[in-house]
């Protein structure tokens, strides 16, 4: 039983961080949001021709739909899948960094 | 002794004079977006004569000269409006006019420099000298709700043309009478305008769409024609390939009757017959065209791409429609300007943090410049060029 809980706790604990990318994809990507995130969105995320992403723009969004959006896109908008460029992982960092929640 | 004294004092007073006198139709501006900077360089040397800083964000800024070619206005994303003077090599003027802004034009007489915005969605219109405010037009549709304004350019008879994103619309301001300007409104010209660009002629204005297929063109010799749909092909048709990064309709030239768009979502560049507005040609090429631009002359065309082939360039042979060479001229290629007689080509590579400039005889590189994440690069001989 102990063993079960330990196992758990640790799941919990091994989760984010095998999810977490690579440090040196963490440079990239914070560089993508930056500079090609920020074509449409914004340097400073205020909006363009795309819809704001600040932090407070999106606090009231689900982590998943954000990361689903990222993946898939928005059918119907100029915003692209980026399936083909980006991984599951790299989509929850962008989503944890444009929510302010990454170092 | 004392006439060599007065000599040598007429010598230190005419070098403190001021400083050389020098023209500007080599000037040009090098933005470094991320550091709401400028720098100012010239094109006969290929060299960066200094910055300008405090300008905001410039992320997908872009640029307008006056037509004496001194001055710049900067339309910068977070709705600021600078006017920079190149000789002095500082801000000239600053105003806030929007919350957000995507790009603007000069009139026909020079008098006026038009901004289009996003938020609140309209086009502000103010004196180029003093930047007081001339007009404001709310971007209000037929749909009642306030648009996106995108695709702003000037046109013959002092009037702008710019489309309304979310409501589809094209209008044209004719601003002759600068204090009563005549708007007239092309309503359901099509979903989505994202871009537009008017022909060199000055007579086209064409608006791609995003929401559809084809081009919404108002002939503006006959502006009570209406607005038509050409290219009826042109957009993502069926399975595009996901669009990383818009393309732009900037660039545009027609080499004889040949126009040169980039296609949407697709590894081609479309040749277009002028004459008929239907689309007679593609040409593959190495990624998704951002940029189609026609050397002066019209004799090659360059192509820069989207992720994930934005560190190339392509440079096309327009009779024979076929890809002469493909440079890598840096990561992340932005943009690229010809010198007014087309000899040479200045291309911002952002992730490289450099601005390349080669000869477009060799296609070799002659010159190679740091700059601080540079986007877009204007020279000052789009003054004399409507449209640009």
């Amino acid at each position: 039983m102990r063993g079960a809980v330990l196992m758990a706790a640790l799941a919990v604990l091994a989760l984010p961080a095998a999810a977490e990318p690579p440090a040196a994809r963490i440079g990239e990507l914070r560089e993508l949001v930056a500079q090609d995130c920020g074509s449409c969105h914004g340097m400073s995320r205020a909006g363009g021709l795309g819809a704001p992403l600040t932090a407070e723009a999106l606090a009231g969004i689900g982590d998943e739909a954000l990361e689903a959006t990222i993946l898939e896109g928005r059918p119907g908008t100029p915003m692209p899948p980026w399936r083909g460029l980006l991984n599951e992982a790299d989509a929850r960092w962008i989503v944890r960094h444009l929510k302010g929640e990454t170092p | 002794m004392k006439r060599l004294m007065a000599l040598g004092l007429t010598v230190l007073l005419a070098a403190c004079a001021g400083p050389d006198l020098r023209g500007t139709g080599d000037l040009g501006l090098v933005v470094e977006r991320a550091d709401g900077r400028l720098q100012v360089v010239e094109t006969t040397g290929s060299t960066s004569l200094g910055t300008i800083a405090g300008l905001g964000d410039l992320s997908h800024a872009s640029v307008v000269f006056s037509r004496d070619e001194r001055f710049a206005f900067v339309f910068g994303r977070d709705g600021g409006l600078t006017k920079v003077d190149l000789l002095r090599r500082r801000i000239a003027g600053r105003v806030m006019q929007s919350g957000n802004s995507i790009g603007g034009a000069v009139s026909q007489d020079g008098s006026l420099v038009a901004v289009a915005n996003y938020t609140p969605g309209g086009v502000k219109v103010f004196d180029s000298r003093t930047l007081e405010q001339v007009a404001d037009i709310p971007a209000v549709g037929a749909d009642g709700k306030r648009s996106k304004v995108v695709g702003l350019e000037d046109a013959p008879g002092n009037r702008f043309v710019f489309s309304l994103y979310e409501a589809g619309e094209i209008w044209l301001a004719d601003f002759s009478d600068p204090k009563a300007p005549a708007v007239t409104k092309y309503p359901g010209i099509g979903n989505q305008p994202y871009d537009a660009l008017v022909t060199e002629d000055g007579r086209h204005y064409l608006a791609g769409l995003f929401g559809e297929d084809g081009i919404a063109m108002l002939d503006l010799w006959h502006p009570e024609a209406g607005v038509r749909r050409v290219l009826p092909n042109y957009g993502k048709g069926e399975q595009p390939l996901p669009v990383y990064k818009m393309p732009h309709l900037e660039g545009w030239g027609a080499s004889g009757r040949e126009a040169f768009l980039p296609a949407i979502g697709r590894h081609e560049v479309l040749v277009v017959d002028t004459a008929t507005w239907q689309e007679v040609g593609r040409i593959p090429v190495a990624g998704q065209p951002v940029f189609a631009m026609l050397q002066p002359g019209g004799r090659r065309l360059w192509v820069n791409f989207a992720l994930p082939d934005n560190d190339k360039v392509q440079v096309i042979d327009v009779p024979s429609r076929t890809v002469l060479a493909t440079l890598v001229p840096g990561k992340a290629v932005l943009h690229m300007e010809f010198t007014p007689r087309g000899e040479r080509v200045w291309i911002s590579a952002r992730d490289s943090d450099q601005v390349t400039v080669w000869d477009t005889a060799s296609l070799r590189k002659v010159a190679e410049l740091p700059a601080a994440k540079p986007s877009g690069i204007f020279f000052t001989a789009r003054a004399h060029r409507t449209g640009l």
